[in-house]
């Protein structure tokens, strides 16, 4: 007997992005525009009462759910920001970040062949997620033409009328696509209409540029069909931490904890407490950074049109997803990171509907993403 | 939209950015930048630009003191803050002066090649305007951080160089 993996681990094609990580880290001194997480470190207060909880001795296991003041503190926050009222005690599961919280849901709320309609392009886990919890997949390929924005046009040519679950984020890695009320509204109307439920990732939730975020979960009927996760990686700027949470009705979160209980048992101690402060005390931080990054966006498509580069006004997330000047995007980015030391990544290395394009991060400082954009202006010239 | 305060916020965060690195991250044209520059200075609310120096870091034989001084002074009828403030502000040695709450009335910044020449400053330049009534010297000894830069070693960017 040796090991061999699993087959449904073997399943899972191997990462794209991987593949350029490794080519990105043979070469020295790249300015990488592929980074998938903020360049600012998490805020100081955050930091300290991480400091200070460990000097209290504070490193036992908490509830499985979370910190209590935690959850309650969550439940204050997306109430007041969101406008999402959930239940600390029952409605709430405190998770090692939102990703954690997406492979619970799938494992337990999805039966084998069940099949989960993936909006993508995509952040990278969704669809191995799926595998690992037996489900089949159906590929929603959003179009370009759409901004990357998921419209009823795109469910239905898709066959996500024939799944039992969908699951999309948005604001969306890696296009940086957002959606407004009116047009979730649709997605709403035609998750009732085919009895789906939605697993909405809105880890970017805090980073819209042009209008405020819309959680699906605030539509009508939509509370009971959905789950929505979050957590500190991205506006908190805390990937490290591991700190998210899952908010959804009490049966879903139950059964989530099924899982998690014996599984994780609960998220990190240190990372909660760090939480709790960032709750209490770092929004000014968090919108600091917010305007840091919208002038950073503003930069780089700025720069795009002067060189033709074709991409729409993404306006949340950290990405910009223009369409990639070459046919073979995979070429180009190999090419830009080899000729200029530039790193963005390609968009098929994020599912359907991504070819063609580029992955380009603006969580940078201004002057490595002046430097990388003139550097990909002399590449195209 | 961007209001023209961002403008100021930009050169704060770096005045070396040129109009277009301005206009490339706001809403506004280069030469709306650029009008709104020549605005603010005209206006006296962009007073100057200067560079944000570690003095620790030069190598230098020529050192650089500077001492932060706390200054009391007694008011009368005819002098008001203002008034003392103006007299104490027109010397080069003098960086900065404050008005603050507390023990005590102003916080004056020094600046001068040697010990002797701040002290001997304080001692025949500032104590004996006669509205002064105490000054309390602090030498600087170390700079942490100056206008909202830190001067310890910088966090260096341990993210990988591609991330999902």
């Amino acid at each position: 007997m040796t090991f061999e993996p699993a087959d449904r681990v073997d399943q899972v094609p191997p990462s794209g992005i991987r593949r350029f990580f490794e080519l990105a880290e043979e070469m020295d001194d790249i300015i990488s525009l592929g980074v998938g997480e903020p360049d600012f470190t998490a805020p100081w207060a955050a930091r300290e009462a991480a400091i200070a909880s460990l000097e209290r001795g504070r490193t036992s296991y908490t509830a499985n759910r979370g910190k209590r003041e935690l959850r309650e503190r969550i439940a204050r926050f997306e109430a007041d920001k969101h406008e999402l009222p959930y239940d600390p005690d029952e409605e709430i599961l405190v998770t090692a970040g939102a990703s954690e919280g997406l492979d619970l849901a799938f494992r337990a709320l999805m039966n084998p062949g069940d099949a989960i309609a993936v909006v993508q392009p995509s952040y990278v886990s969704y669809v191995p997620d799926a595998i690992f919890a037996g489900a089949a997949v159906v590929d929603v390929p959003t179009r370009s033409e759409d901004e990357f924005k998921l419209t009823r046009d795109v469910l239905e040519s898709s066959g996500a009328a024939e799944a039992d679950a969908l699951v999309y984020c948005y604001p969306n890695n890696p296009t940086g696509a957002t959606m407004t009320g009116d047009e979730l509204a649709e997605v709403a109307a035609f998750c009732r209409e085919h009895d789906l439920v939605v697993f909405a990732d809105e880890i970017y939730a805090d980073l819209t540029y042009e209008h405020e975020h819309t959680s699906i979960a605030t539509l009508p009927g939509m509370r009971e069909r959905t789950i929505v996760f979050n957590g500190f990686s991205k506006a908190f700027a805390m990937t490290g931490f591991r700190l998210g949470y899952a908010m959804g009705p009490p049966e879903a979160i139950e059964a989530m904890n099924r899982i998690h209980q014996y599984t994780m048992l609960s998220a990190p101690t240190t990372a909660q407490y760090a939480a709790i402060e960032a709750l209490d005390s770092c929004w000014e931080e968090v919108q600091e950074m917010t305007s840091q990054y919208d002038r950073r966006r503003k930069y780089v498509l700025s720069r795009f049109e002067d060189m033709g580069i074709d991409c729409f006004e993404a306006a949340g997330a950290f990405y910009a997803f223009p369409k990639c000047p070459w046919d073979d995007a995979d070429e180009f980015a190999e090419a830009l990171l080899q000729e200029e030391g530039v790193a963005v990544v390609p968009g098929s290395a994020f599912g359907e509907g991504g070819s063609g394009h580029l992955r380009v991060s603006y969580a940078t400082g201004l002057p490595d993403l002046k430097e990388a954009m003139s550097r990909m202006e002399s590449f195209l010239e | 939209m961007s209001s023209r305060r961002e403008i100021l916020d930009l050169l704060r965060e770096n005045a070396r950015y040129t109009t277009e690195d301005i206009a490339r991250q706001t809403d506004f044209s280069v030469e709306e930048v650029a009008a709104a520059i020549e605005d603010f200075e005209e206006a006296g609310i962009v007073r100057g630009y200067q560079a944000v120096v570690d003095w620790g870091a030069v190598e230098t034989e020529d050192e650089r003191v500077r001492a932060t001084v706390e200054l009391n002074v007694a008011l009368d009828r005819e002098t008001n803050y203002g008034d003392i403030a103006d007299r104490i502000a027109k010397f080069p040695e003098v960086t900065s002066l404050r008005l603050v709450s507390g023990d005590y009335d102003f916080d004056l910044e020094v600046e001068g090649d040697s010990m002797r020449e701040v002290s001997h400053f304080i001692s025949d330049k500032i104590a004996p305007i006669p509205e002064i009534t105490q000054t309390v010297t602090h030498y600087i000894m170390e700079s942490y951080k100056e206008q909202g830069m830190e001067f310890g070693d910088r966090d260096d960017d341990d993210r990988l160089s591609v991330s999902p």
